[in-house]
């Protein structure tokens, strides 16, 4: 068995497989499927300081090796899931990650400090780059300044491990991971999904209701892929993979590409134990290649 | 999660196939109305499993049946499978009918098109609990009525097609049982409009009515929030919260 383990900031993870957010609820609806404390991180529902209800039905499109979604950051609120979440899942061996939304920074801001008092929750993932709300999201992530703004406000109010989830929505994703890495961020976590929209040409309708939706799976791996690439030249901070990974295959490309750990979303929904065959397909790519740990991986691309 | 066998691939028409699967496990115990999660191997253009509801379960023979109609790519590669392949489910899943609130109950069980599909094992179920078990179908044309004698086994079958090839002739909206007998609950899959007639129904004679919504899904679980239908606690999974929902919990306009 390989060393699997690997730290970001002062994040310790099991191995380097996490589940993305809005895609793995809060862990309790896999488990009928895996043993949920072998994934090295679990970050749950994007959380916002009031309940969301969402965009209106339809929110999801099939497209060719992906999925439109447009869901809208649906949840209960950050005193919702303090009250009657993290009660369940703060003693799962795992790290519990919160994904946090808000509209104005105020909101970012408030919603961390009240996370900031869960001793179990040892990290939040700031998503700047949700597509699907009208108000913030990924408004924030798309401009070098309103990022830094976002971050360095929460930065002062929250102070465990800050990942910060960027958009690829924008020209120059590198520029964005130095701004926030210059605000306090303790790493970024990229890509979120890409701005998409379907149409049905039947009824010469859209077929989201919000006309747009965030893409994902495979069919934008080699972005998230390129990106990974171009933000882990640029930053000094650890870099967490994510997009289209379906497989140990992909998930070790995103490492070479230098990401310290990769996340795992959409292709949970087509195999429930996917996060389970990445972790096992890992080890047996490390064992194989004779790679005691894990980092020995990370931008292991040679000279290129 | 489960590879089930296809143990035979029946063409019942242009358009409908009748998968029969079976498995060297038991079959799980599944309520009538929940639905299963279907991986689509070998087709490019189908990315995500199917929600296909469960159309039947023999635990003596082991089977479980699902009835397909081909819509597009992924079904057209279900209706083609051949028996000995295997089929990668995620079952059972999702909620399940109620049954009535009294014994000796007379019930009517309305299918338009593939909304059929999870009404057989809910009567089977409804039968061998005693309850009186009526059974209204509709289709385009009498190819498109499937598997009646299925039906036949456990209650009366009323029929409709639009081109009056069987049964009475139109909508099932339109047949006389569903407009001028009552029933003390009535049960309902198929197109929107036709569930929001026999919710009407219900409503007018104080009855209960549970219809079976197939909105798109990705997890089919309740992890990924897309499938919701708006119900007077907000937004709920139809795959978690569902399929199977008493009108009065829907904001529909009936």
């Amino acid at each position: 068995m390989a060393n699997l383990n690997i730290n970001i900031g002062k994040l310790q993870l099991k191995n380097p497989v996490m589940t993305a957010s809005g895609t793995f609820g809060y862990g309790s609806e896999y488990s009928d499927f895996l043993d949920i404390s072998r994934i090295g991180g679990i970050i749950v529902k994007g959380t916002t300081i009031r309940a969301r209800q969402g965009n209106p039905y339809p929110r999801m499109a099939e497209t060719y090796s992906g999925m439109l979604n447009a869901v809208g950051l649906q949840n209960k609120g950050v005193d919702y899931f303090i009250n009657h979440i993290y009660p369940t899942v703060k003693d799962i061996d795992t790290n519990i990650i919160v994904n946090v939304s808000g509209s104005t920074i105020d909101e970012y801001v408030e919603t961390a400090e009240k996370l900031n008092l869960l001793e179990n929750i040892p990290a939040i993932e700031l998503n700047i780059s949700c597509p699907n709300v009208k108000e913030g999201g990924m408004a924030f992530g798309t401009s070098c300044l309103s990022a830094s703004q976002v971050v360095k406000a929460v930065r002062m109010a929250y102070k465990k491990e800050l990942i910060v989830k960027l958009s690829p929505n924008v020209t120059d994703i590198s520029e964005i991971a130095l701004a926030v890495e210059g605000e306090g961020a303790d790493s970024v976590s990229l890509i979120n999904t890409l701005l998409g929209m379907a149409i049905d040409s039947e009824k010469r309708r859209p077929v989201l209701s919000t006309i747009t939706g965030g893409l994902s799976g495979p069919a934008v791996k080699p972005i998230a892929l390129r990106m990974v690439w171009q933000v882990a030249q640029a930053v000094k901070i650890p870099v967490i993979g994510l997009g289209g990974i379906m497989n140990a295959a992909d998930a070790i490309e995103f490492m070479l590409a230098g990401a310290s750990a990769i996340q795992i979303g959409t292709a949970n929904f087509i195999d429930p134990t996917v996060t389970i065959k990445v972790i096992d397909g890992i080890n047996e790519y490390l064992e194989r290649h004779k790679f005691k740990s894990v980092t020995d991986i990370i931008g292991a691309l040679g000279d290129i | 999660m489960l590879d089930l066998i296809l143990k035979e691939n029946k063409v019942l028409s242009n358009q409908y196939n009748l998968l029969i699967l079976t498995s060297n496990e038991k079959m799980p115990d599944i309520l009538p109305g929940q639905f299963a999660e279907v991986r689509v191997d070998g087709s490019p253009t189908t990315f995500l499993r199917r929600p296909i509801s469960i159309h039947y379960v023999d635990y003596e023979l082991n089977e479980l049946w699902l009835l397909i109609q081909v819509k597009g790519d992924g079904t057209r590669h279900l209706a083609a499978m051949k028996a000995g392949e295997s089929l990668n489910l995620l079952f059972p899943l999702g909620n399940s009918f109620n049954e009535p609130s009294h014994k000796d109950a007379d019930v009517l069980l309305v299918g338009g098109g593939c909304g059929v599909a999870p009404l057989l094992y809910l009567g089977a179920h409804l039968k061998n609990k005693g309850y009186r078990v009526n059974f209204l179908l509709g289709a385009r044309t009498k190819d498109d009525l499937i598997e009646l004698c299925e039906y036949e086994r456990f209650g009366n079958v009323y029929t409709t097609t639009e081109d009056g090839s069987h049964g009475e002739r139109g909508f099932v909206t339109q047949h006389s049982v569903l407009n001028d007998a009552n029933f003390d609950h009535y049960y309902t899959c198929g197109p929107t409009p036709m569930m929001k007639a026999v919710a009407r129904q219900a409503k007018k004679t104080k009855a209960n009515c549970e219809v079976s919504l197939e909105n798109t899904m990705a997890c089919g679980i309740g992890a990924c929030l897309c499938c919701v239908t708006d119900t007077t606690d907000g937004h709920v999974c139809v795959c978690t919260e569902g399929p199977v929902f008493n009108i009065t919990k829907l904001k529909w306009q009936i």
